[in-house]
């Protein structure tokens, strides 16, 4: 199989535990036995509520977290034995806004660009590129610290995309956000995303989010994948599984296949996974 | 680097439609390797640092009053004194590499901070999803430190001058004493960064700090001469890395007998061990 054909990500049995509250409490099975393939090209979603094992999913796949080998792979290269040439593929914006508030926007993207071995010839053009393509030209010589929360994002987006990579992985990219700004993180993805041809990982809470912009998306629920589709093809199952439902939405389709309402996630996920989603959300807003 | 989180402003859309030019955003950088990757990513990380101190001084300034007042108001009274045998140079002398030392041992200390604060904001994360080994991505911080630590002995030097420190203007000397300070700063740092990856709070981090700043400070050379000190004292002095510092700035700086090749070597292979221990526990961060 060429490197072209080879699944963007793949998972076989991934499986992660950790102790809950720093080693003393009892062991707690983030994620649990999770297969997945992501094809080139398209954008994925990993959908669910705090504590699904979406971020422990994208850390494993980030090479974050210790996997065995053969576990996780990234354009058919292995996360446990080829870690720089994982990350060499990948561009990641974290849950948390992670911008240099000390930094100009355009100071942000060229750390990025550094660290990733572009050339100083085209260092300064390449960065120039990146803030275009997220629309934060006129603001590049700004501090990131006066940024609006959507800016943040896009630049967080310029910084990923300043090495080109293959795979973009978005974690909870628009979390916080108001509509409109949302749209706009959203509205440059695409555009990238049509122009490099890229292949796009994201988790989000939010259904309509999944429903318009994603390919496909798997549907996880307390560690383990419960469905997975095009979000038309999920909705039929649901459809030929219970009449009753005739016009599923995403909501409906998560509440048919994991048993509870997505809106139910405020009693579930741990500690740390709250106080980040909340943290997060609070700076955004 | 340190990482203040950024406090977003209300959403202002700045939105233009226009298909921007993306032709290098294609087209992935080749990848150095081998020996190169190490000075890039410490290029990388200490351009930043001084980015970040030419857009606020303010940490400068605010950290220049302490090693002032040590200059000013203990150096001065105890150069009254004269209770310290220092060999016949004026305690003021005598003083000033110390304090030069230890302004750079308390920036460096706190480094983890920086360390713990950037895996809250995520900045860590990211920089370790990229092509950069944590032995390189440590060993930048810990020259970054150095570099700001540079930055802040310059001023410290300047005070010195001021008071009327007779110092060495030959720049061969004082090259060496900025290698000096980076070295020290550069240990220093990835010992908060090793502790920051044991104990991965920063209130726990703050206070851990705290204890050790004074016993290291009080327990090396920088104050009086190691040979006034009681025996137990004189093996701390030995095992402790800011003596050694502290011997080579006063050698550098002021010319009183000092073991520069002994001091380097220590100060090297000190920061050598940090970095290893320090690269060790950096992913406990991350998890």
């Amino acid at each position: 199989m060429s490197e072209q054909e080879r699944p963007a990500v793949r998972c076989r049995e991934l499986a992660y535990s950790f102790h809950r509250g720093r080693g003393k409490g009892p062991v707690v099975r983030a994620v649990d036995g999770v297969d997945l393939e992501v094809r080139p090209g398209e954008v994925f979603g990993l959908l669910g509520p705090n504590g699904a094992g979406k971020t422990t999913t994208i850390r494993a796949i980030t090479t974050l977290l210790p996997t065995a080998r053969g576990m996780v792979e990234v354009f058919g290269h292995d996360c446990a034995a080829g870690r720089t040439e994982v990350r060499r593929l990948l561009g990641y914006v974290p849950q948390a806004l992670s911008a240099d508030a000390g930094l100009t926007g355009r100071e942000n993207v060229a750390l990025f660009a550094r660290v990733f071995d572009v050339a100083r010839s085209e260092r300064a053009e390449r960065v120039a590129q990146a803030l275009a393509a997220v629309d934060l030209t006129e603001a590049a010589d700004r501090m990131a610290g006066t940024y609006s929360g959507g800016m943040v994002r896009r630049l967080e987006l310029a910084q990923a995309l300043v090495s080109a990579p293959r795979l973009l992985v978005l974690d909870e990219p628009t979390i916080g956000l108001d509509p409109i700004a949302r749209a706009g993180v959203w509205e440059r993805v695409d555009a990238v995303r049509r122009a490099t041809g890229m292949t796009v990982l994201v988790t989000t809470h939010y259904m309509d989010e999944a429903d318009r912009h994603c390919d496909r998306i798997a549907l996880m629920d307390r560690g383990r994948i419960r469905a997975l589709g095009t979000p038309e093809e999920l909705k039929a199952r649901v459809r030929a599984e219970d009449p009753a439902q005739d016009a599923p939405t995403l909501d409906d389709v998560f509440r048919h296949f994991s048993g509870r309402a997505l809106a139910d996630d405020a009693k579930e996920g741990e500690f740390s996974d709250v106080r980040r989603t909340r943290r997060t959300a609070s700076r955004v807003g | 680097m340190s990482a203040a989180p950024v406090a977003p402003q209300a959403e202002s859309a700045e939105h233009h439609g226009s298909g921007p030019e993306l032709g290098l955003l294609l087209v992935p950088p080749r990848a150095r390797t081998g020996w190169r990757v190490v000075p890039a990513r410490v290029l990388a990380m200490c351009t930043v640092e001084l980015q970040k101190l030419r857009h606020d001084r303010t940490e400068l300034y605010t950290r220049a009053v302490q090693p002032a007042l040590w200059l000013l108001i203990f150096g001065e009274t105890f150069t009254r004194l004269k209770a310290i045998p220092t060999g016949g140079i004026p305690y003021l002398d005598y003083l000033a590499p110390g304090i030069i030392a230890q302004s750079a041992m308390f920036i460096a200390i706190f480094y983890g901070i920086m360390i713990i604060w950037e895996r809250d904001s995520g900045v860590l994360t990211k920089l370790l999803v990229t092509p950069t080994p944590r032995a390189a991505l440590v060993t930048g911080k810990a020259f970054a430190a150095g570099v700001k630590a540079v930055v802040q002995a310059a001023v410290v030097v300047l005070l010195a001058a001021v008071l009327g420190v007779g110092m060495t203007a030959n720049p061969l000397r004082l090259l060496g004493v900025a290698v000096a300070v980076v070295l020290g700063s550069a240990f220093f740092s990835c010992l908060s960064m090793t502790i920051a990856g044991i104990v991965l709070t920063r209130d726990r981090l703050m206070g851990i700090g705290q204890a050790i700043t004074m016993p290291l400070f009080f327990g090396s050379n920088a104050l009086y001469p190691v040979d006034l000190m009681p025996g137990w004292l004189r093996a701390v002095s030995r095992a402790n890395p800011l003596s050694y510092q502290v011997d080579a700035l006063r050698g550098l700086l002021i010319g009183t007998p000092s073991h520069l090749g002994l001091d380097f070597g220590v100060l090297a292979l000190s920061t050598a061990a940090g970095i290893t221990a320090a690269s060790a526990l950096l992913g406990r961060l991350a998890r």
